[in-house]
């Protein structure tokens, strides 16, 4: 049996703004095992970044409060621990890749040293036998010539190159857990590809578990072993990625697999969209929050939140739809017809 | 067979010095049919941007030709021709959060177009004009009396979309219209354009790095790496049967939502070829067009 490395229950996370208390994450559980890559989706504002952030303890407070739950980490909770102590644990137990390789790093500094940095606060080396190892890491993640990219700017290095850099420092102390915020936003396709390979690879060699943070589903289905999706500050479905690319519960889900265009069956039909906007979360709606923007949305969803049902023994929904006594609501027929179409070619090749 | 809207040849653009230039977009050549959707696709610093921005005249061009309704757009004009040209090719912006002014109203931003152009007659028809636009694009006639920051990023995009539509253009040019928006919002707008593309026999040059709403969007697809287009086809041939290693190589890279395609897929990598002088597009297949040398092609149409 695989161990569990993280567990995050019930988090509640609240931000005071001059508009009202803003409760960004509303009651957030997921759990995640050793070697393991759980995916974390959701549009801009659904609270999957304040979730990241909020493990690694880089919420500020004020404005930010960690209003409820629990962050346990290796079966102790971060929630408490002072700032000296949080400071023992990034880097060393848990480190983070940011969305933008340009911002993450330090202009004026050589990349050799921000690399070294983080290998002397967290490990008891010399200066001599850490910068061995960053030229190791620079290896590792696949830049050519580590030994002259040692000395160098980061303004020397091409975009995926920094963002290998970054992957770098977060590895430098050998962290257990690693969370990466929408790490290929920023890059090209092909470059994308690249990273995604890297971060895959060393998974393997390390046996990191790693929390990506994404919008791009085509993304998440190269990368993820489990799937949460978050809508308004919660997790709305939550399961392996085939549970949730090929069996998906939830409305929201079949939204947004339902505006990505469908290339592989060739269908030229309009985009299934999901209308309106999200909601706004210093006021969350009465009941289901996805509710107003839900072509199936019952009369409950306005009055009662809906509980997370159990769809099979990895698989989970928050929607009033899986409730034994509501009407049959099936997938709608472009996303089945879409999900059949792959499983069938999936089959063809074996 | 369709008319051509837009012809573009050998189109230059060098930034920079000349003893030492910054070749951004180098020969490139390709039309724009009506009523058709174009898009152009390649990685950031290809020259897809640049391409747009020449088009639509916010670049004087080094060298080459543009061709709008067989006019060079290029060419020395009156006040009067340039007027006329500006109403007949509209753009559409990246971001809509810096390409909104942020003192004016939704109103004022799709009047503005038609106050220049004195397109209207009386206040009232310049209200109803407003009014119709909000509506065409699904916002509220309400709406026109907002400020840019009262908006959600795809509202606002919306509202780009509509002054883009105010003077009744025959043709637009969309620089990564969605690429800042949340997916279920990018579904909305590339549906609103295309909708709008019907009902108005627009023609699109839809420029973008993300090749699978470029697919779905685009009746052909032109491929930049290098200021150069690569390859040139119907969307269908250029995604089902890529003949240029680079465009096998782009498409290789797009992750699609299928976990078990995601767990086979096999990058292919692109390492770059040089081609002598007398690489240039040749037609491989009728309307397929693929930059090489000759011997290249041959390699690669195997």
């Amino acid at each position: 049996m695989r161990k569990k490395l993280l567990e995050v229950k019930d988090l509640k996370i609240n931000f005071k703004t001059y508009a009202g208390i803003v409760q960004a994450v509303r009651g957030v559980n997921f759990d995640l095992y050793e070697g393991e890559t759980l995916a974390i989706v959701g549009e801009s504002g659904s609270g999957k970044s304040v979730t990241s952030n909020a493990i690694m303890k880089l919420i500020p407070q004020p404005p930010g409060i960690y209003a409820e739950g629990q962050i346990l980490f290796d079966g102790k909770d971060l929630v408490p621990l002072s700032e000296k102590e949080m400071s023992k644990v990034r880097g060393n137990d848990i480190s983070m890749i940011f969305q933008d390789p340009m911002t993450a790093l330090n202009p004026t500094m050589r990349v050799g040293k921000q690399i070294t940095e983080v290998i002397l606060k967290h490990t008891k080396v010399s200066k001599e036998e850490a910068k061995e190892r960053a030229i190791k890491l620079l290896e590792l993640v696949g830049i050519p010539m580590p030994e002259k990219r040692f000395r160098q700017y980061p303004h020397e290095f091409s975009g995926g190159m920094r963002q290998r850099v970054v992957i770098a420092i977060a590895l430098a102390a050998d962290p257990k857990l690693l969370i990466a915020d929408e790490p290929t936003t920023a890059l090209d396709v092909t470059i994308q590809a690249q990273i995604l390979e890297l971060m895959k690879d060393i998974q393997k060699k390390r046996n990191t578990s790693i929390i990506f943070i994404t919008h791009d589903l085509g993304v998440v289905a190269n990368v993820a072993d489990r799937v949460a999706v978050m809508y308004a500050g919660q997790i709305v479905e939550y399961g392996t990625v085939n549970d949730i690319f090929y069996n998906p519960k939830h409305p929201y889900t079949w939204g947004l697999l339902g505006s990505m265009p469908d290339l592989k069956n060739n269908v030229k039909e309009a985009l299934r969209t999901i209308p309106g906007s999200p909601p706004d979360l210093t006021q969350p709606p009465k009941g289901d929050a996805f509710a107003p923007r839900n072509e199936f949305a019952l009369a409950i969803d306005y009055e009662m939140e809906p509980p997370m049902f159990q769809v099979s023994e990895t698989h989970f929904a928050k929607t009033w739809l899986l409730h034994p006594d509501a009407p049959k609501v099936e997938v709608p027929e472009s996303i089945s017809r879409r999900i059949e179409g792959y499983l069938k070619e999936a089959q063809r090749n074996g | 067979m369709a008319k051509k809207l837009l012809e573009v040849k050998n189109l230059k653009q060098y930034f920079g010095t000349s003893n030492n230039p910054i070749k951004a977009v180098d020969g490139i050549s390709f039309d724009v049919y009506e009523g058709e959707t174009l898009g152009l696709v390649g990685e950031s610093g290809c020259g897809k941007s640049t391409t747009g921005r020449s088009i639509i005249r916010l670049y004087d061009i080094t060298d080459g030709e543009i061709l709008f309704k067989g006019k060079n757009i290029h060419a020395s004009k009156s006040r009067k021709e340039i007027k006329e040209f500006n109403r007949e090719m509209q753009m559409i912006f990246q971001d809509p959060y810096a390409s909104l002014n942020p003192r004016m109203t939704a109103g004022e931003i799709i009047a503005e177009g038609f106050d220049i152009h004195g397109l209207y007659k009386n206040k009232k028809e310049r209200q109803e004009r407003i009014a119709e636009l909000l509506e065409a694009v699904g916002l509220n006639r309400e709406h026109a009396n907002r400020y840019a920051h009262e908006f959600s990023g795809g509202q606002r995009q919306r509202i780009g979309i509509a002054r883009a539509l105010s003077l009744e253009p025959s043709f637009i040019i969309a620089d990564e219209p969605i690429s800042a928006l949340d997916v279920s919002i990018q579904a909305q707008v590339v549906n609103l354009l295309k909708k709008l593309q019907k009902e108005r026999n627009l023609t699109y040059l839809f420029i973008a790095h993300d090749l699978s709403m470029v697919k779905y969007i685009s009746d052909r697809i032109a491929v930049m790496y290098r200021g150069k287009v690569v390859e040139l086809g119907t969307s269908d041939e250029i995604y089902n049967e890529p003949i240029h290693p680079y465009t096998k190589s782009l498409l290789s890279a797009v992750p699609l939502p299928d976990p078990l395609t995601e767990r086979m897929r096999q990058r292919i990598p692109y390492s770059h070829e040089e081609s002598d002088q007398t690489a240039k597009l040749h037609e491989v297949r009728p309307g397929h067009f693929v930059y090489g040398t000759e011997e290249q092609i041959k390699k690669w149409n195997k």
